[in-house]
This record gives structure tokens, C-alpha cells and sequence, in this order.
């Protein structure tokens, strides 16, 4: 990759940071935080993408970039109030300015309708168009120009204003190159206050020897202002490290003149702040040089990001892997290693034994470490779906809002890539079928915005994902009138309420009165949750009549390990996931009741729960009609059911690395995956939910399958 | 597959050539990654007979076929002494247990003879066709359908 196309591509990987920085941005706005560290922050986002896309020569981008820009910044100036309407603007110009990133990546930027119906509103929006095109991502600097003075003073005699600056302001080449104009940074400084300005051409090349891309003017403006030191700085945030900038206060009573005059030569910077050191104590100096007091000022002030950013570094996500995979190698020989020894008869050395126990425990720490790197919060997600959300209420014509809780909860990154497509389809749901139309609402006394809310969280070591809406819930005479039409259930079956909305996963349901482009194809939940069990997940629903309903989601932190118990069944070994596991139970004859020729009960605390032989289930050994001795392990399926498993005995509880049997075989049923254990043999991960599952499909039963089915 | 057409007579393939259930056979060296000895197999539930089971091949959770009665031939009673061809099948890897391997041939497209019709339907699955060579009859077979259909072919 030459270097043009690297800096291209880490420039589209900034503009992704500062798309999701926008849309935070944007979203904290609609919640009506307008403060101007928000605004500033969206303004900037918008801001860097067009200062790159100029650099990069992406003409559509820079154009929609700029209208945006001045849009935002008639709201940082106070001339446009950020209301609703001007909010959904923003978002869907937010929306419209990912899609030409993505184009201009592509190099796809085709039809520009779309952006330009946008960039129209924007215009109408800030009074007409064209008027501040100056710098649409052109460097039109022309440093012909020689002695001038500007005085951008408002004209009319002002009462003198409490705080004077001084500031000496020289612009180097990259301010140009990133399509900034020291104008426009003027004409902000005046909003503040009283502007004097100087231009000092001293260093102009002459014509023979002239670069005419480079900076040679600089400048000394004087400014008088009500605003304090931050305000000031605040104006030449985006220039920040492109120009030699130094602001020095001055009191009023000890104005200097500064107009047309060259500054005196030398400025004493020192004198100066010790000057304001002894007449302005309440600016924080510690200091000596001017520059750092500035950052010493602007830290007490509202600029607080930076400390917050902790330094990181990009990596390509295959190193990432290979990495979790060498470690997975490692976990699986150290065990190995730890049984050979530990098995052979003449070392039964102690220091042996713990070297044993600290090498495990190191391999565990750097397993955890490694597992780390590949965590993600789920944030872009999210936030990919309060777009979904917008998309959907507008071709609904419902009014939504998002809201997202836990956003910072770390997820392992394939679990968050495989989320999206299941997450799109709740969403998307829970928009159009959940939440009722605005005047629906107001005639059930709810507000006409409907809600929806996205929360995640950590869980006993499981990631729980909630998408609730307070629309209608589930109707349940609906569902079920639909699954008997469909011939799903019999029609004299008598379900519970949770059985009905069980029903939502069956293939082939879609309870949408009519089918929408948006939701509603016949594929359905059904597949949203069997995308959630292949990540092993499990999904369950509540919900209640008028209130709205909630999806709960839990999925495994990652998908490379996972812990579990080692258990043995007629000379096979198997591993049962342990978040499946409740408990252990005292497998005691007197427990066990009779049901058919081949099936039992088990009696746990007064509840009779199926006990499930694993041996036979799987077909490893014939089904007895006499109780087997053994283990009887607890357990409790997604829908919240429980069986009980029965095995020979439990050898272990560890973690094991997860092996897909798939990748050179294939899903097998009952089967969740492979491991390797301790000895270098493989063993099976059974999945319990379908080892549940089977049993009914066979079986039959007085259960209604389907409703129970997992 | 990697496994070059009778038909093609300019070309000169290597293949390696095993003994499995008493018969000779052959496959193309290109698809084969590696020759192994035996270790016993973790059964996978719910697999046809001729599916050994799983082994641990440095990380790689790798099925193993019995070849002999893949092939509609007597199962395989593993011994130390007997073999694991791993072998590429399309985007998957198999490990395919067989008595031993004899032989790497370097055979020139047109001395490869069609199938006769003799074989069976099964054996018509596997076999491309022959090459007598030095009294001996060996069979050029294709891994295509060794494994079970993955659920996203089956679908």
C-alpha cells in the first residue's frame, strides 16, 4: 500500500471516530444539552471531516460538509435555537454525511440527490445559500495583498469592555492546507468583542522566490471583549497546532495601542505576564510562558476532552486473532502439561506442583488479557440502531425516541458484529409493530412520542441486551388466533401467556396486519433468535397488554471459551456449559418417578422436572427402562424450563476453549461445539437447549413442542 | 476438486496411492496436506458410521472417515500401524483413516482408463477412474462427497 492510500485510509477511519462523536453529539443535543462544549464537539466532528475530505480532494463531501458546518455554527453563535425540528435536521444530515463518507471510501459518489435535498433544508435553514462559500474547500489564499489594516470593529462606539487579549497569531502552511481561513476566525473573534488587527507581511517572500502555498502573513489583533481567556482560545480550537498562537491578557486600564502600528519588536512576553500575574490574579498562571498559562486556563475551563482520552493504538484485527488463537493453543497445552505431570507416578514434587499452579494461573491471566483486546463497547452499535430507529418512525409516521443505556459495556467484537443483523430486526419491530401510532397513543393517555430503549449489561459473566418499547405489547388473542389460522397450534389448545408469546420464534410467524416493507416478511423472530443461540445466546420475552414489551438478550461475553463442567457418560467425556447449569442434584431412587417405558422425573424440591439421559439422548448407548446410576445436573433452558441431565459422573469444572465442529464438518444436533481438554482429546460441548429440544420432537408428549421448543 | 479429469491427456498429475479395505486407491497429492498415524477419535454423536470421529490435529478440530467404508467396504479396525491422510475437501479438512500408503504416482492424464461399469453406485461417487499399472489396479477417487453435506450445502 503506497503511503497516499494509507493516510487515505486512516483518514476514513478518523472520519468513522468522528461520525460516532457527531452522533453522540447530536443525540446529547436532542436530549437538550446544548451546552457549547456539545455543540463544540459536533461542530468540530463536522468540521475535521471537511478538513480531510479537502485535503483528499473529496468535493461532495467537503460541500455537504461545509453547509453542515455552517449550519451547526449558526447554532454555536446563538442565531439558530436547536429545536426538534432543526435536531432531526442535524441527525438526518448526520446520517446523509455517513453515507457520503462511505461513497466517498467506495469512490461511489454517484447520485447526489439525496445530500443535495439536504443541503437545500440546511440552506432555507441559515437564509440563503452561497453567501459564505469562501472556503468550500478551495485554497483561493492569495498573499498579493501588502500593508493593510482591518478593523473589523462593529462600528458603532462601544462602552469599553472589562477583558483586553492580545493575540499574536501566525497561521503555518497545514492551516491553509486544511481549508481553514484566518478571516473567519477574525470574524468569530469579533462576535466576542472589539477587534483591532494588524497585519504584519514583514516575512513575504518576493515574487521570484515565492511559494504560493505556503504562509508568510501573521498577525496582532488586539481584542476587547467581555468573554474570558477560554472564550477567546476557544476561537482558534480547530487551528490549534497549525498556527504559532499566543494569547496574552492585558488589563483595560493599561491599554496598549495597537492599530495600524507594527507591534513593538521583541515582545516581552514575560514582562507582560508578569504583568498579569500581579493585576490578574484570578487567572490561573503557573507558568512561564504564555502558552502554557493559556493551557493552564483552558484546563480549568470547560475543554476537559483531551485528559480524558487515553492513547491507543490500531491493529489489524487478523494479528488480534492469530494472537487469541496461539493462546488458546497455550491454555490447551498447559493443561496437558499439567496432567502428564501430575499423572506420572515419580514426580509428585511440591514445587513441581505449584510452578504447575502459577503457570496456569499466568496462562489464564494472559488468556483473560488477550480476550480483552477483542472487547468492544457496544456503542457504534447502538448507535447504528438509533438510525434504524429514525429510518423506520419516518416511514411509519410514529414519533420515536431512543434510548440507550450501558452503551459502554464491553462485548467480544464478533458478538457485537453478529448482534447487529438480530438487533436491526427487533428494532425494527418493536418500532413498527410495538409502539402505536401518535394519535393511538394520545387516546390511551400516553405521551405521542413513543419509546424505545436499548440497555446493556454485564451479568454474571453474560452480556444482557434489553430492547423495550411502551407500545401496545403483545396481543396475545391475536397471536394465537394467527398460530391456529396457521395451523401452528390445535385450536382447542389452551396456552399460557408465555407459551403465546413463545410463539413469536416459530418459523413462518408474522402477526403484522399487513405486511410492511419494514417488518413483517415471514421471517421473523424466528430468525432473530436462531441468529442469537448460534452465538449462544438465549432470548425470552415479557410482556403486558397496553404496557409494551421488552426482549431480553443474553449472550456469552465471547465466543472463544466458556465454562463449563466435565462430565462423563459411558467412557464419552462431554462438557455442559455452566450458565445452563443450576444446580446438582442428589440422584436418589426414591426421587425418580416412572412417566413411560423409557422416561423418568426427577423430583427436585417438590418439582417434577423430565430427567433427560444424555447417554441415549445421544445415541451412545440404548435407552434402559431401569434408572441409571449416576449424576442428575439441573438445568434450565432459554425459555426459562427445566430438565435434568443425567450423567455417569462429573470429572471437573473448568474453562474450556470453544472448538467449532463446524468448520470442517458440521452442526451437529444436541451438540454446541468442541473443545480440547486436559489430556489433548476432544471433547464435545453439548447444547442443552436442543439436547431439550429433541427429546420433545421425539418423544411427543402432552406438551404443545413448539411453544416450548428452544 | 484439485483432482484432474480422465480426459485431459497432456497433463501429468501426482497422486498419492493407499491401501484401504484390501483395494488400492488414489488421490491427488495436491489435496493432500499431511499423512499422519493413527490416535483414537472422540465419537461425535448423531454421525453416520463412517464418520470415525473428531481428533485433535495441533488445535484443529478434524473429522475422521473410515475410507474403507466410506467406500462401501468392511470398517476399519484401527491399529498403531494404520494411517491418517489429511486432505483438503473443498473448504473443509478430513482426516481419512486407511490401511497404509503405498505409493506417490506420477501419471500422465491418458494413462488414466473411465470407471467400468461393474462398480457399484456408490463406488461410481468416489472413483474418476483407473490406471492399471504393474499388474495393479488403482482407483483415482474425489473427495467431494466424503464428508457428510455441511447444512449449507444440504440446504
Amino acid at each position: 500500500m503506497d503511503a497516499m492510500a494509507e493516510i487515505r485510509l486512516t483518514f476514513f477511519q478518523e472520519c468513522e471516530e468522528q461520525l460516532v462523536a457527531l452522533e453522540n453529539g447530536l443525540l446529547s443535543m436532542q436530549e437538550g444539552q446544548t451546552d457549547s462544549e456539545t455543540v463544540n464537539a459536533v461542530f468540530r466532528a463536522v468540521h475535521s471531516i471537511k478538513g480531510g475530505a479537502g485535503a483528499f480532494k473529496l468535493g461532495a463531501l467537503v460541500s455537504f460538509a461545509h453547509v453542515f458546518e455552517t449550519s451547526l455554527d449558526r447554532v454555536r453563535s446563538g442565531q439558530l435555537a436547536p429545536d426538534a425540528d432543526v435536531m432531526k435536521l442535524f441527525l438526518r444530515a448526520a446520517d446523509a454525511l455517513a453515507d457520503l463518507v462511505a461513497e466517498s471510501r467506495e469512490g461511489t459518489v454517484g447520485d447526489a440527490t439525496p445530500y443535495a435535498a439536504v443541503e437545500d433544508e440546511f440552506n432555507a435553514l441559515i437564509g440563503g445559500a452561497g453567501d459564505e462559500n469562501e472556503d468550500s474547500g478551495e485554497i483561493d489564499f492569495q498573499p498579493i495583498s501588502t500593508g493593510f489594516s482591518m478593523d473589523l470593529g462593529n462600528g458603532a462606539p462601544v462602552e469599553p469592555l472589562p477583558n483586553v487579549f492580545r493575540i499574536r497569531f501566525r497561521p503555518l502552511r497545514e492551516l491553509y492546507s486544511k481549508a481553514n481561513d484566518p478571516l473567519a476566525l477574525f470574524r468569530e473573534l469579533n462576535r466576542l468583542g472589539k477587534v483591532a488587527c494588524h497585519c504584519d507581511f514583514s516575512n513575504l517572500a518576493f515574487l521570484d522566490t515565492i511559494e504560493p502555498e505556503d504562509s508568510y502573513l501573521s498577525w496582532d489583533l488586539r481584542v476587547e471583549t467581555a468573554s474570558d481567556l477560554a472564550t477567546v482560545r476557544e476561537v482558534f480550537d480547530f487551528v490549534e497546532g497549525d498556527c504559532d498562537l499566543v494569547i496574552t491578557p492585558e488589563s483595560a486600564s493599561t491599554s496598549l495601542a495597537l492599530a495600524s502600528d507594527a507591534p513593538p519588536p521583541g515582545l516581552d512576553i514575560t514582562a507582560i505576564l508578569q504583568k498579569v500575574r500581579d493585576e490578574a490574579p484570578g487567572i490561573a498562571v503557573s507558568a512561564a510562558a504564555p502558552r502554557q498559562a493559556a493551557s493552564a486556563a483552558e484546563a480549568s475551563g470547560v475543554k476537559q476532552e483531551k485528559t480524558a482520552v487515553q492513547p491507543t493504538i490500531r491493529v489489524d484485527l487478523d494479528r488480534v486473532d492469530r494472537l487469541i488463537n496461539l493462546v488458546g493453543e497455550l491454555v490447551i497445552n498447559q493443561a496437558m502439561l499439567t496432567q502428564r505431570v501430575l499423572h506420572s507416578s515419580h514426580v509428585r514434587d511440591r514445587e513441581v506442583t505449584s510452578s504447575l499452579e502459577e503457570l496456569e494461573r499466568l496462562t489464564r491471566e494472559i488468556q483473560e488479557s488477550v480476550m480483552a483486546i477483542r472487547a468492544q463497547p457496544v456503542r457504534p452499535l447502538f448507535q447504528r440502531m438509533a438510525r434504524i430507529v429514525r429510518e423506520v418512525a419516518e416511514a411509519t409516521g410514529k414519533d420515536v425516541r431512543l434510548r440507550t443505556d450501558g452503551e459502554a459495556t464491553e462485548v467480544d467484537k464478533t458478538v457485537v458484529e453478529l448482534l447487529a443483523d438480530p438487533l436491526t430486526h427487533m428494532i425494527r419491530n418493536a418500532v413498527d409493530h410495538g409502539l402505536e401510532l401518535p394519535e393511538q397513543r394520545v387516546a390511551k393517555g400516553k405521551p405521542p412520542e413513543g419509546t424505545v430503549r436499548l440497555a446493556a449489561a454485564h451479568r454474571s459473566g453474560r452480556v444482557i441486551i434489553e430492547v423495550s418499547d411502551d407500545g401496545a405489547g403483545i396481543n396475545r388473542p391475536r397471536v394465537l388466533q394467527k398460530a391456529i389460522a396457521n395451523g401452528l397450534v390445535p385450536p382447542d389448545a389452551q396456552l399460557s401467556d408465555s407459551e403465546i408469546d413463545n410463539l413469536l420464534f416459530l418459523p413462518g410467524f408474522s402477526t403484522a396486519q399487513s405486511v410492511s416493507s419494514i417488518s413483517g416478511r415471514g421471517v421473523g423472530m424466528d430468525v432473530v433468535k436462531r441468529s442469537i443461540q448460534a452465538l449462544g445466546g438465549r432470548i425470552s420475552i415479557a410482556s403486558s397488554q397496553g404496557v409494551g414489551s421488552t426482549f431480553t438478550l443474553s449472550l456469552p461475553l465471547t465466543l472463544a471459551v466458556l465454562d463449563g463442567i466435565v462430565v462423563s457418560v459411558d467412557q464419552h467425556t462431554y462438557v455442559i456449559p455452566l450458565t445452563a447449569i443450576v444446580e446438582t442434584v442428589k440422584h436418589e431412587p426414591s426421587r425418580i418417578h416412572h412417566v413411560g417405558e423409557y422416561s423418568f422425573v426427577l423430583r427436585v424440591r417438590d418439582v417434577l422436572v423430565p430427567l433427560i439421559d444424555v447417554g441415549a439422548e445421544l445415541g451412545v448407548r440404548p435407552p434402559s427402562s431401569e434408572v441409571r446410576s449416576g449424576v442428575a445436573i439441573l438445568i434450565e433452558t432459554a425459555n426459562g424450563s427445566r430438565s435434568a441431565l443425567l450423567v455417569d459422573n462429573i470429572q471437573d469444572q473448568r474453562q474450556v476453549v470453544i472448538k467449532s465442529l463446524e468448520t470442517n464438518y458440521k452442526r451437529v444436533d444436541g451438540i454446541a461445539a468442541a473443545t480440547i481438554l486436559g489430556d489433548g482429546r476432544v471433547a464435545m460441548i453439548l447444547d442443552v437447549d436442543a439436547l431439550v429440544c429433541m427429546r420433545h420432537h421425539e418423544r411427543g408428549g402432552t406438551e404443545i413442542p413448539f411453544a416450548k421448543a428452544s | 476438486m484439485t483432482e484432474k479429469s480422465p480426459g485431459d491427456p497432456s497433463r501429468q498429475a501426482e497422486f498419492v496411492a493407499f491401501r484401504a479395505g484390501r483395494l488400492e486407491f488414489c488421490i491427488n497429492i495436491m489435496s493432500v496436506r499431511e499423512i499422519r498415524g493413527w490416535a483414537p477419535a472422540t465419537a461425535i454423536p448423531r454421525s453416520p458410521t463412517y464418520i470415525r470421529g473428531v481428533i485433535n490435529l495441533r488445535g484443529i478440530v478434524l473429522p475422521i472417515v473410515d475410507l474403507s467404508m466410506r467406500l462401501g467396504l468392511p470398517a476399519t479396525e484401527p491399529t498403531a500401524r494404520h494411517v491418517i491422510i489429511v486432505a483438503q475437501v473443498g473448504d473443509r479438512a478430513a482426516g481419512l483413516l486407511v490401511d497404509s500408503v503405498s505409493d506417490i504416482l506420477s501419471v500422465e492424464g491418458s494413462s488414466i482408463q473411465p470407471t467400468p461399469d461393474v462398480a457399484s453406485t456408490l463406488a461410481r461417487m468416489f472413483v474418476r477412474g483407473v490406471i492399471a499399472m504393474d499388474g495393479r489396479m488403482i482407483s483415482v477417487i474425489t473427495l467431494d462427497h466424503v464428508l457428510p453435506a455441511s447444512e449449507l450445502e444440504a440446504a
